[in-house]
């Protein structure tokens, strides 16, 4: 039993130093102290007369981070500006913002530390189905405020979960706008679906099935967004071989750009019907250029690829970064410009900066409506009774009502084309939209889609009524 | 010549504090010990914050899962990624009993123990044809293909959203949090009693041999395959237990929690923990726990952004694991063994006795090198 007699010395001075960052490790979490948040005289956690706590958490490392890391800090931008005008009541808004990984065990821990050490006040902009699922039972237990969930599940408006609610449209409703235009414009054609195997694409093809005709649907493929890591080559010729000349997809950015280049590479180019979570040009483009740069492509081959983008549909539920000449794009462009020079030199205004901002400016208008008197439950029930008439860059209201807590239901469908005005960014210049439909509106249930026939609302001249 | 005076000398060399032993006797010492370990995290669960129990309850159940991967790997020589697969079985069938069955708590704890060992047994089997990067291939295999199954059936397994677990009722007052903790230290300390009694009996001895000499075992009249696919069941069935404590603190079991990087830092914290010891991976799950927060709490400290803090868990964990195989393969335990060693060595000049480590629970002989050796 006798050690192996290496430099002894090197060994103990390792394992000491192994011993050591153990040692600091657990002095650190013992000692750890939750962040200095006092409460007021109505004691409610994360709430002071200067300050309100949030939290949430989000993928900023692994693979659902590119594009969707850029969401928390586009809404840390709309509190700076809130901040920097005396806040919401007197109230400065204090976000804190933690890596998960994507990983619902993360999550777990992660939101167990912000509400049971940190005292956060609510749990806002959580990005994730399975993770927001892990903690959509602890969180309402607890009585916190898990608002405005990052995913389009339908699972966020559940009533025996009041304390969640969802904001971006449901996949569910996307699936039946898009399939509804899809019956319209290519009855007879021969349709296949391609979607991510999770929520998120069975949901949206649940839409697309209440509204385009089973017979018309000849190839069902579906791909892992975990294991993805090449071109799904085997989708694309199995809906080529099965003829389908319209291809609706459920699928991410980096899958989009995975299923056009191998279906250009075959001489395969359908109509292509995408969700709009896998076909924002500024985020969907790098990716067509990068993909084919590394698969041996020249410079003018990645560039050319990003073409293929030209006459694909999808939706959009707010006026798209293109379109310079709309009111809330050009306030959200100087919002960002101002309060995150950093995030904006690096991404720009586009789908996922938008996103943020329009989400962050919703929980603005959520805490003004529940007053100065601030309670969990209070905020919860302000949404209920005045998110119809928040101001947001939708193109429909918010439908948070006492019994529905899903936000926006409804979107219009636009075509992506070339001859449209493009999207600039710091990383060049996208492909623009222009609009094919109407805005229409629809539930995740048997509702039919129809026109939307109210007005949209414009940007108030400051941002926050700072009173 | 008389020793110098040293403060405390004079206890050491009292002759009732020399016969002051731990039992020789393998199942004595070991409740002993896990007894006075279980008397230490109660004082100091009752003491923490439910946050912090809830933290500690993590380290139990990882424990439960490294100290399988470490009977599996260090003591008997069989490399595996793919715990993260075991855990997950564990997990979903305990998640799935609960949620259309009302079976006493403890049956469906069991049942995941159960159906993890069974899978163990299936993929043991043919894993005794296959050594080093072989076997570790398959394993990783196993841990990227398994997860993805309930995806594809997501009507049963709950799909993104998963299926729910609940928590036994904590006994009167006592907060939910610092209840789930003590089922699962009391889980880790059973487990670990277990398996350091094993260690310590002929299948210890059985597992050693065939990890060091497979020829000379089979020579000596040991049933190599047999005794390869055993050491994959019982390890398979620990990683099941700690996947259904996992759902349980998760609150939720969906595949999102198991992907091949959960299989990855079980191997690297047995690694820095020890490999083949038991003691070791507290240690090792205290790691695995703590130094991801204290990365982001040192990131805070230097006011690096958001993105910069989440990557800088991934990359101190990284050094600290190729640093530790480097210099310090035998891990943490083994580390303090060898400083024990020395401290016994120092007490016996000056005439001390000092209790002998070499009887501990788990002592490892040759630990990763072995490994390496016979890959």
């Amino acid at each position: 039993m006798r050690q192996s007699s290496h430099t002894s010395i090197g060994r103990a001075l390792v394992t000491g130093a192994l011993g050591v960052t153990l040692g600091a490790t657990l002095l650190a979490a013992c000692s750890s102290s939750p962040k200095a948040t006092t409460t007021t005289t109505a004691n409610v956690p994360g709430v002071t007369a200067t300050s309100i706590s949030i939290g949430a958490t989000v993928p900023l490392t692994g693979p659902a981070a590119p594009g969707y890391d850029e969401i928390a800090p586009a809404m840390d931008a709309v509190f700076g500006w809130v901040n920097a005008h005396g806040g919401v009541d007197g109230r400065k808004i204090n976000y804190t913002y933690l890596d998960d990984g994507y990983n619902p065990a993360n999550t777990a821990t992660l939101t167990r530390k912000l509400v049971l050490q940190d005292n956060i006040f609510a749990d806002i902009g959580s990005l994730g189905t399975p993770t927001q699922a892990a903690v959509q039972g602890f969180l309402n237990t607890q009585k916190v405020p898990q608002l405005f969930i990052e995913s389009g599940c339908n699972c966020w408006s559940d009533p025996t979960y009041p304390y969640s609610s969802g904001w971006q449209p449901p996949y569910t409703v996307e699936g039946k706008i898009l399939g509804s235009y899809i019956k319209a414009n290519f009855a007879g054609k021969k349709v296949g679906y391609l979607y991510q195997g999770d929520e998120f694409g069975n949901d949206f093809v649940k839409g697309l099935d209440m509204e385009i005709p089973s017979a018309s649907v000849v190839s069902r493929q579906s791909y892992d967004a975990a294991t993805l890591a090449g071109p799904l080559s085997n989708q694309i010729a199995a809906l080529k071989a099965a003829g389908a000349q319209v291809v609706a997809m459920a699928t991410i950015p980096a899958a989009t750009a995975l299923a056009m280049l191998p279906a250009a590479a075959i001489g395969y180019f359908p109509q292509y019907v995408i969700s709009n979570v896998g076909a924002d040009t500024p985020t969907v483009g790098p990716l067509l250029s990068s993909f084919t740069s590394k698969g041996g492509g020249s410079a003018a081959q990645a560039k050319a690829a990003t073409g293929l983008l030209n006459g694909v549909i999808t939706d959009a539920y707010f006026a798209p970064e293109a379109d310079v000449s709309n009111p809330w794009v050009q306030v959200e462009k100087k919002l960002l410009q101002d309060y995150a020079p950093s995030l904006y030199a690096k991404s720009g205004l586009d789908g996922n900066t938008q996103y943020g901002i329009a989400l962050a400016y919703t929980f603005v208008q959520a805490l003004q409506a529940a007053g100065k008197n601030l309670t969990r439950a209070g905020l919860v029930a302000a949404i209920a009774a005045h998110g119809k008439n928040f101001v947001t860059p939708g193109f429909v209201p918010l439908s948070y009502s006492s019994t529905v807590h899903f936000g926006f239901q409804g979107s219009e469908v636009i075509k992506l084309s070339s001859t449209a005005p493009p999207a600039v960014t710091p990383t060049g210049s996208w492909i623009g939209s222009t609009p094919v439909t109407p805005v229409e509106v629809t539930d995740i249930g048997s509702a039919p889609v129809t026109k939307y026939t109210g007005s949209t609302s414009t940007p108030p001249t400051s941002l926050v009524s700072t009173s | 010549m008389t020793p110098p005076a040293v403060p405390g000398l004079a206890l050491g060399r009292a002759r009732w504090f020399r016969r002051l032993r731990l039992p020789t006797q393998p199942l004595a010492r070991h409740m002993i010990l896990a007894l006075c370990g279980a008397a230490v995290l109660y004082v100091v669960t009752s003491s923490l914050s439910p946050y912090n129990d809830f933290e500690v309850g993590e380290i139990a159940l990882y424990v439960i899962a490294l100290s399988g991967l470490s009977l599996l790997t260090g003591v008997n020589g069989q490399i595996s990624l793919g715990h993260g697969a075991f855990m997950a079985v564990g997990a979903y069938a305990t998640a799935l009993l609960m949620t259309h069955t009302h079976l006493n708590f403890l049956l469906e704890l069991l049942a995941s123990i159960g159906a993890a060992a069974i899978l163990g047994l299936v993929i043991g089997i043919p894993a005794t044809r296959l050594k080093g990067p072989y076997l570790a291939g398959m394993t990783l295999l196993l841990a990227l293909a398994l997860p993805p199954i309930a995806d594809k059936w997501s009507t049963t397994f709950g799909g993104d959203q998963g299926l729910t677990t609940t928590v036994p009722a904590a006994p009167g007052t006592t907060n939910p949090e610092e209840w789930l903790a003590w089922i699962q230290i009391m889980g880790a300390l059973i487990v670990v009693v277990l398996l350091a009694n094993l260690l310590r009996s002929r299948f210890g001895r059985t597992f050693r041999a065939v990890r060091d000499d497979e020829i000379a075992a089979s020579l000596a009249g040991i049933h190599v395959a047999r005794t390869k696919v055993i050491a994959f069941v019982i390890s398979a069935g620990c990683a099941g237990l700690a996947g259904a404590f996992l759902g349980l603190s998760t609150g939720v079991v969906n595949t999102g929690e198991f992907p091949l990087t959960l299989s990855i830092q079980l191997l690297a914290a047995m690694v820095l923990g020890g490999t083949g010891t038991l003691m070791g991976m507290w240690w090792g799950a205290v790691l695995l726990v703590y130094l991801p927060q204290w990365s982001t709490s040192l990131s805070g400290d230097f006011n690096l952004g958001s993105g910069a803090s989440a990557y800088l868990a991934t990359i101190i964990f990284g050094v600290v694991l190729i640093v530790a195989m480097i210099a310090a393969p035998t891990g943490i335990q083994g580390g303090l063994r060898w400083a024990w060693g020395r401290i016994s060595v120092f007490g016996s000049r000056l005439g001390v006795s000092t209790p002998s480590v070499s009887e501990g629970p788990g002592a490892t002989l040759h630990g990763p090198d072995q490994v390496r050796n016979s890959g």
